[in-house]
């Protein structure tokens, strides 16, 4: 990362635990680990906070339903429209 | 959803649907198409990018699912089955894809250092507070599309369809140290790509 007064080394260290980290998956040790670092580094603390904004995002994004049409087809090319609406 | 309708608790639960699929029970495939066509188009979707592609994998997929119930051991859910072989049969397009028109455009992820990020600016959205504008959703959709195919695969399972780290390796037959890896290199390149858009930029509540 740039612009750093600290080692870089220990940046480049932790990136590969980010993701765990957001997710809740990493062992305290790391955590308590990752915490401090960003305290003393703000492009650190920024990739966190924008790779957990990201992942919420994503969240958000509605999934687009099957069009009724797609369906229909779907249904037809395995011979089974028949089996639909038969109750 | 006239002319579309079948009971879906015909079935008490995923076991008796499964009992009736070995069984060679037409209802029960197109119970199992009704419950799960449309989480196979979403993620059809997302890593096609395009509509009729994904309409002719999901098409490949329940056609292979349903000549090949037999071979459905039980040991994962239905659902995760069905996600293997939608996400076998889109990577596989996505290959023949390729092999038709090499793409000298694709972002290649080599080492990891590439995953450097470099754009290092706040973004000041608050995701869950604010609705995705559409040119947001445009731009998110665009940067998955990014992706090359085996991270694309990884994201979209674990994180846009929401499926747990162990489902979505077993998805995809592989560890899930291997799909956490394929994860977290999908996330930081998404940050970057994003990054282009929304940092230092105010969002405006979508209309």
């Amino acid at each position: 990362m740039n612009d750093h007064d600290h080692d870089h080394g220990e940046c480049r260290q932790l990136l590969k635990d980010l993701s765990d980290y957001i997710d809740g998956d990493l062992d305290e040790t790391l955590c308590v680990e990752i915490e401090r670092h960003m305290n003393d580094c703000d492009n650190c603390r920024v990739v966190v906070d924008t790779l957990r904004k990201t992942v919420l995002l994503y969240h958000d994004l509605p999934a687009e339903p099957m069009p009724v049409e797609v369906e229909a087809r779907l249904l037809k090319c395995l011979d089974l429209e028949a089996f639909v609406g038969a109750n | 959803m006239a002319g579309l309708t079948i009971d879906l608790n015909l079935y008490a639960d995923e076991a008796t649907l499964i009992d009736a699929l070995l069984a060679g029970d037409k209802h029960a495939c197109a119970c199992m198409v009704r419950q799960h066509g449309g989480q196979m188009y979403a993620v059809a979707l997302r890593i096609m990018g395009d509509p009729d592609e994904a309409e002719d994998v999901v098409q490949d997929a329940f056609i292979s699912a349903c000549g090949k119930v037999a071979s459905f051991e039980g040991r994962s859910k239905l659902s995760t089955w069905l996600y293997r072989i939608t996400t076998n049969a889109a990577l596989m397009r996505l290959r023949k894809r390729r092999d038709d028109t090499v793409s000298l455009d694709e972002p290649q992820v080599g080492d990891d250092g590439d995953l450097l990020p470099r754009q290092l600016g706040d973004w000041e959205i608050d995701p869950g507070r604010q609705a995705l504008s559409s040119e947001l959703r445009q731009e998110m959709e665009a940067a998955v599309e990014s992706l090359p195919p085996s991270l694309r695969a990884a994201f979209v399972l674990r994180d846009i369809q929401g499926l747990s780290t162990q489902e979505a390796a077993e998805a995809l037959e592989i560890s899930e140290t291997a799909l956490k890896v394929r994860l977290h290199r999908a996330r930081l390149a998404l940050r970057e790509r994003l990054a282009g858009y929304l940092a230092g930029q105010p969002q405006e509540m979508a209309p």
